[in-house]
């Protein structure tokens, strides 16, 4: 693996009014990694990452994403970058083909592009019986899997994954996880924030975020051991015991944990 | 601009997948345009004329079946006395009650003049004006019959020579109410439509998510809002079509004018419209608030658009205040080209007025649409 940084925060801080939501926040990703962003909810995650990808403004503080500045380059980041939020976000209305369709379109790929990608994405995904049925009507778990290749759609460098696991059934978060490794084979990098502690396993390496602070960044090994733990979810307890009863604006409504 | 393609694509694909909204928006507006041209009349007719003959001669007979003998007034009840007649109207039984007060012909003669007592229901202050006139009508009519009748020839010499207005109706010589109503209608449903459609379009992409992900999309402001707003400014122009088809076909509007001034006049002013919607639709969070806000901006703009009261009878202040009515010149280039056959030259200033409303209105929509918070 390559040791180019594709991510680089350096005291990045956002407020909303005398709130400080991300306080000074400062790290790498490299190049291929999975990187976990944990922490406990209104802890700051959303926040962060809605900075990283170029629809929230600094207050303070540096971030190159993918070679481009935040504050100066936005469009070139959002050009290689990916996005799912946790609010999934292909459109119900249309059909599996019709969205990918659309979002290969606005991303600018030609048509040809967008028909191989197409045909790609139905066979990988095992699509060919729902590819012309309304997203809408299709079982979450496949949603979710078809808004993350929808994401890739455009070969970014990063991808985004904000819970992306949210609601499903531990088998299709094992699926998921699958097409994630594949994903970060190809040299992708991901950066996922998450609820589950197992998932945070399977991070290169993982941050966890406590009001507004990264309190802890290391690979889930070293972190165990520094903590003393067995697991993640108990490195995620000693960090994260008091989380902040304050809920920042802003933030998306988290439903887990 | 291939980009914006295929939002517009994805835009008519919604649209037209969308069961529930598609009868809103082609089948309702036709039909509301069909029952209010007929229904939003303010011809006063069937006025609810009652009397109280004290008299009760042939002379105030006679004068009461002048009245019942009108097209306007349908008699529907004699009272006995006032009492009775006032509590009817205060029921709303009656509009009108004409008093014939006893000796009513003696004093007439006598005296060569007399009262009568007329009370008008004025809760709605214009059509008790225009019943006023009615009622002076028939009565001034009756009296200039009753002079020649009860007058000693000595008197013809001295008789004032009447004057006589011709009066010829121009643009509508038939004063077809319709032919005024139709041209206002169509403009209130385009606009209508027009303006929901816009305004709770952007604000839906915002409340199931979407948006936020376009916003991480590399795609340009101006791409978004033109392929937003494309599909509605077709949508806008497409009503006008079926409404004019309508308004010939229907109710026989003559369509004097030309038809490519009006569609030249439409497709900028819906630009003003659309602009008002994205704006509305940045400023809010859910489709319920832009609706809200949608829905105030359309009935101020509405009853201040001369489309039911003349802008002319408004006070000064309030008719500087439909200067910025975009509502009030459409209406106006439309009866204007339609019925008066106006040029460009004619509907100049208001299409000046328009275009620059449309730069200003589309200007704070795409400056206040952020990608970035």
């Amino acid at each position: 693996m390559e040791s180019q940084n594709v991510i680089q925060v350096q005291s990045l801080t956002k407020k909303f009014g005398d709130f400080t939501a991300v306080d000074a926040i400062s790290f790498e990703v490299k190049k291929g990694e999975i990187f976990g962003f944990l922490g406990a909810n209104g802890a700051g995650k959303t926040t962060a990452m809605k900075m990283l990808i170029g629809i929230s403004m600094p207050t303070s503080g540096e971030a190159i994403v993918a070679g481009f500045d935040v504050y100066k380059n936005r469009d070139n980041i959002k050009r290689n970058i990916g996005y799912m939020s946790q609010k999934f976000a292909l459109y119900d209305d249309l059909t599996v083909k019709e969205n990918i369709t659309f979002f290969g379109g606005i991303y600018g790929l030609k048509k040809n592009q967008i028909k191989e990608k197409t045909t790609q994405l139905i066979n990988d995904l095992a699509l060919q019986e729902v590819a012309n049925k309304l997203v809408g009507s299709l079982p979450l778990g496949w949603k979710q899997k078809i808004a993350f290749s929808v994401a890739l759609l455009h070969n970014p460098k990063i991808v985004f994954l904000d819970e992306p696991t949210g609601g499903v059934d531990p088998i299709t978060r094992r699926q998921f996880w699958e097409m994630i490794y594949q994903t970060a084979n190809t040299g992708t990098t991901i950066f996922v924030t998450t609820h589950y502690m197992d998932e945070a396993e399977y991070c290169n390496r993982v941050s966890i975020m406590v009001n507004g602070k990264i309190e802890a960044l290391d690979t889930p090994k070293k972190l165990k051991e520094k903590y003393n733990a067995t697991n993640m979810n108990d490195v995620f307890l000693k960090l994260a015991r008091s989380p902040s009863l304050t809920l920042p604006k802003g933030n998306g409504t988290h439903t887990e944990n | 601009m291939k980009i914006i393609g295929y939002i517009i694509q994805k835009e008519f694909k919604q649209i037209f997948r969308n069961k529930g909204m598609l009868p809103i928006i082609f089948a309702v507006p036709l039909i509301q345009l069909i029952i209010l041209s007929n229904a939003a009349t303010f011809e006063i007719k069937n006025i609810k004329f009652s009397y109280i003959d004290s008299d009760n001669t042939s002379f105030s007979r006679a004068l009461v079946d002048k009245f019942d003998a009108s097209k306007y007034f349908n008699l529907v009840a004699r009272f006995p006395s006032t009492k009775e007649a006032n509590s009817a109207m205060l029921n709303g039984d009656v509009d009108v009650i004409l008093e014939i007060p006893k000796y009513f012909e003696k004093t007439l003669l006598k005296h060569k003049k007399t009262d009568l007592g007329v009370t008008i229901d004025a809760i709605n202050g214009s059509a008790a004006g225009v019943e006023n006139v009615y009622i002076t009508e028939i009565v001034q009519n009756f009296n200039k019959n009753a002079r020649v009748e009860l007058m000693q020839p000595s008197d013809v010499i001295n008789m004032p020579k009447n004057i006589t207005t011709i009066t010829s109706f121009w643009y509508n010589e038939t004063l077809n109410y319709k032919t005024y109503m139709v041209p206002g209608i169509l403009v209130l449903l385009v606009t209508l439509i027009t303006l929901f459609l816009s305004g709770m379009n952007i604000v839906r992409e915002k409340e199931i998510g979407t948006l936020e992900q376009i916003n991480v999309t590399p795609i340009k402001k101006y791409q978004f809002i033109i392929g937003k707003l494309f599909p509605f400014w077709m949508i806008g122009l497409v009503l006008l079509t079926i409404g004019l088809i309508i308004a010939k076909l229907i109710f026989n509007i003559p369509i004097v004018g030309s038809l490519g001034l009006m569609y030249f006049y439409t497709s900028v002013y819906l630009l003003v419209i659309l602009g008002i919607g994205l704006f509305i639709s940045n400023f809010t969070d859910t489709q319920q608030q832009a609706m809200f806000i949608a829905w105030f901006f359309m009935v101020v703009f509405l009853l201040m658009s001369g489309l039911f009261t003349p802008v002319e009878s408004m006070p000064t202040w309030a008719q500087y205040i439909t200067e910025f009515n975009p509502i009030k010149y459409f209406v106006q280039v439309m009866r204007m080209v339609m019925l008066k056959g106006a040029s460009f030259s004619d509907i100049f200033p208001q299409f000046i007025k328009t275009l620059g409303y449309a730069v200003i209105m589309n200007g704070l929509a795409v400056w206040s649409y952020k990608k970035i918070n």
